[in-house]
């Protein structure tokens, strides 16, 4: 047994550095560090320079332009980054379109989607969410019929992040209404520039409309986009869930958001001393602090016990509950750092190119929308009270 | 990055695992705990007989080397069985002093014979009004033309009363709090001026109360450099506390067992009380507590040898407040989801959830580590 990282693991970890200096670009560090809203394009123009480094998509085979990283190699991929101020990877495509089409699609599909995924000229979201199916994911109610060759989709899909980007929407769709409610559903790819096809952003608290409604309107969709076989999609769904979730948790970026919060602390005063040593916020950031490297080691024994050939199981689901519960508590954290700058909102200092005069310190500008945008991570992806369900029943035998 | 354990260490752990299985069944241990010492001798003779009285200490002194990692799957396995012999408090304390201070002549009179499991030890170092801060002792210990004559008190001294010799700190220099001027010195129970108070401990071991009314030791009784044992007092609490911290560790995956079984099978409107969501969620939040805790009880295993203060300081104190923190919940819910059986002495989660408890109070409680980590974070700027 051996906590600290090999020389080859270390070597890794200093050629992803090097590799932060030239690949992302000043304008897109500079936004994320400071917390600023991004563009599109600070998106894919970070992904592109991952694609040409070859490591835009860590885990997928060699075979399909994968870089085939070992577990702890990711694991470091994504703690580097995140500490470089990186934008995130957008997940849809790479992390969970693009495995369910390396196993469950058809040779053509392989070959029209996954290169255009790699290179992010496609920008995938996900269809899965209904306004009637939030928890019970399987009773969606979106319908396409086969009419020859070609689906017609009618339906509605709810809380679909960055759609407004979107190239392709990856959905589950109803094709049998009468079959048992996991049994009738599809898994289908549609093309966003359909006729038909209506979106629509959702505001949010935080101030964003990341997310949005998405409506069908006899929308055809080529039959040769259904993923696999027809009525299997909560298979493949169930796939795509269980699959690229060990990054799940989102240590990196929970040690990059503590790192800032200190900062933050050490900049704020309380008459003239430094807020991290005020015992009260002192003890809360350590606490945090303390839950986090523990995370950090239970996630490196998951991720090492998949390396040796043990399945996940439910696992992801267990760094997913504790994962959010950190990072809401780091951004109540921050929020609470910064005292009654917490209270104004002024939109246009969330984007880079304000020029004018900050509203208090220079930071404090996205820390209370971030603290309310970030109330949605227990909420997503299954909520944290759903990933309990699986773990009593799935782990504890309940 | 590697989790795996070695063949020796998986054959260590089965050999340890054999022993918990063999000679800790419930109702033994009950047996056990009525001894006068409040342990089995017998006991004591197998873990010599192991070869577990001298893991930690090195091969020179008839030890066999082994690490913290090592030390630790032994702890997590009798942390699983409660086992009450006194391996805390001889071996991994005052063993660990001596072997960390000894010379050459109190390494082969002391160390040999507790390898054997002929002689006991334990340190004496807390006093009443000392807490968790352990640069503050009051005993003091005066030069004599003959040696040291010492007097003061200590407090909450681990198996004390069954010790054959006890390691005690004594300040011979500086004030009550001052880092330096703290020697320590090997004294027999049977030291005229030396009276032993036994008190047994609310989780079924034993404790000591001590006073040193001017006990004479003679020049050779000096553990280690005068004025000076401090670091290494610090050095060997911050091991045995990654010890307990993986005693803890092992202590909660048989209550978690323990609970899981009590839900699958306890029997309320016509049904498993386990297929209530309330129960299920709070058992789900004690696994992923006990998840966090394991984790903390490598780092705390990995660290506990560092020479490395800062860093050392760190994970042993991280580690502490976690095991602290996830001890206490899931010794709590562990009670809250058995309902009233687990509030009796005659079942076992009881014992664990005390166990548990009192771990939590042994060399600092979490407060405590908090207040030692974040010291260290306010001072050093790490990661």
């Amino acid at each position: 047994m051996d906590l600290s990282y090999t020389p080859e693991e270390e070597a890794f970890r200093s050629e992803v550095r090097r590799f932060m200096r030239e690949g992302l670009k000043e304008e897109t560090r500079r936004k994320v560090a400071a917390g600023l809203r991004l563009e599109k394009s600070d998106y894919v123009d970070w992904q592109k320079a991952l694609y040409r480094k070859g490591w835009f998509a860590p885990s997928w085979p060699k075979e399909h332009g994968g870089a085939a990283l070992t577990p702890v190699q990711q694991w470091i991929l994504e703690e580097e980054t995140t500490r470089g101020h990186a934008p995130r990877t957008i997940p849809f495509g790479v992390n969970m379109v693009g495995p369910v089409i390396i196993a469950f699609g058809s040779d053509a599909q392989k070959k029209r989607f996954l290169p255009r995924i790699l290179s992010s000229d496609d920008w995938w979201c996900q269809g899965f969410s209904e306004p009637g199916a939030g928890s019970d994911l399987a009773s969606l109610k979106t319908r396409a019929m086969l009419e020859g060759d070609h689906f017609i989709v009618n339906g509605q899909k709810t809380w679909t992040t960055l759609a407004q980007y979107a190239d392709m929407i990856f959905c589950l769709v109803r094709t049998d209404p009468a079959a048992k409610k996991q049994e009738g559903i599809s898994f289908l790819l549609i093309d966003m520039k359909s006729p038909g096809i209506t979106v629509r952003p959702i505001h949010t608290m935080d101030g964003g409309a990341e997310i949005n409604e998405v409506f069908f309107d006899d929308v055809r969709v080529p039959a040769e986009n259904l993923v696999g076989q027809i009525n299997k999609g909560w298979d493949y769904a169930k796939f795509l869930l269980g699959h690229e979730r060990t990054g799940i948790a989102g240590v990196g970026a929970s040690k990059q958001q503590l790192r800032r919060l200190k900062e933050i602390a050490r900049a704020e005063r309380i008459d003239g001393r430094p807020l991290i040593e005020e015992p009260r916020f002192r003890d809360k950031l350590a606490a945090i602090e303390i839950e986090l490297m523990a995370l950090e080691i239970t996630n490196l024994r998951f991720l090492t016990a998949e390396r040796n050939g043990k399945t996940p199981g439910v696992e992801p689901s267990l760094l997913k509950i504790k994962g959010t519960e950190i990072q809401q508590a780091i951004t109540e954290l921050a929020l609470e750092a910064i005292g009654p700058y917490a209270l104004p909102f002024e939109r246009n200092a969330l984007y880079d190119g304000w020029n004018a005069e900050p509203i208090g310190p220079d930071y404090a500008a996205p820390i209370a929308a971030h603290y309310f945008n970030w109330r949605k991570v227990s909420i997503f992806g299954g909520s944290n009270e759903i990933q309990k369900n699986i773990i009593a029943k799935m782990m504890l035998g309940l | 990055m590697d989790f795996t354990l070695s063949e020796e260490q998986r054959l260590l752990q089965d050999l340890v695992r054999r022993f918990v299985d063999n000679e800790y069944g419930f109702e033994r241990r009950r047996a056990y705990a009525k001894n006068a010492e409040g342990f089995s001798r017998e006991n004591w003779r197998k873990l010599a007989a192991l070869g577990l009285l001298g893991l930690p200490f090195p091969e020179a002194d008839g030890g066999s080397g082994g690490s913290p990692v090592d030390v630790m799957l032994v702890m997590e396995q009798f942390g699983r069985g409660l086992v009450l012999e006194p391996y805390l408090a001889s071996v991994i304390l005052a063993g660990g002093l001596i072997a960390r201070l000894g010379s050459e002549t109190q390494r082969r009179t002391l160390l040999a014979p507790l390898i054997e499991g002929a002689l006991l030890l334990a340190f004496a170092h807390g006093e009443p009004q000392s807490r968790y801060t352990l640069s503050n002792v009051q005993t003091t210990a005066r030069p004599t033309e003959s040696g040291f004559v010492i007097s003061g008190r200590k407090a909450v001294v681990l198996h004390g009363d069954v010790a054959d010799k006890l390691i005690v700190s004594a300040r011979t220099s500086g004030n009550r709090t001052d880092a330096h001027g703290i020697s320590l010195f090997v004294v027999d129970k049977n030291a005229p001026g030396l009276t032993v108070r036994g008190v047994p401990t609310i989780d079924g071991l034993r404790s000591a109360e001590l006073t040193l009314a001017d006990v004479d030791v003679g020049p050779d009784a000096r553990l280690g450099a005068l004025d000076d044992a401090l670091t290494v007092i610090d050095r060997t609490i911050d091991a045995a506390t990654a010890a307990i911290c993986a005693e803890a560790v092992g202590a909660m995956a048989a209550l978690l067992e323990t609970t899981l079984d009590y839900l699958k099978t306890r029997q309320q409107f016509g049904g498993p009380i386990g297929r209530n969501q309330a129960l299920q969620h709070r058992m789900v939040d004690m696994q992923i507590a006990f998840e966090q805790a394991k984790s903390m009880a490598l780092l705390a295993a990995q660290m506990a040898a560092s020479p490395d203060d800062v860093a050392r300081h760190r994970a042993v104190s991280a580690a502490k407040v976690q095991i602290g923190r996830s001890g206490k919940f899931i010794g709590q819910q562990a009670i809250q989801l058995h309902g009233g059986i687990a509030m009796t002495d005659e079942y076992k989660a009881s014992h664990y959830f005390k166990r548990l408890t009192m771990i939590g109070a042994t060399f600092g409680d979490a407060d405590h580590h908090l207040g030692r980590f974040s010291a260290l974070e306010t001072n050093t700027e790490a990661a």
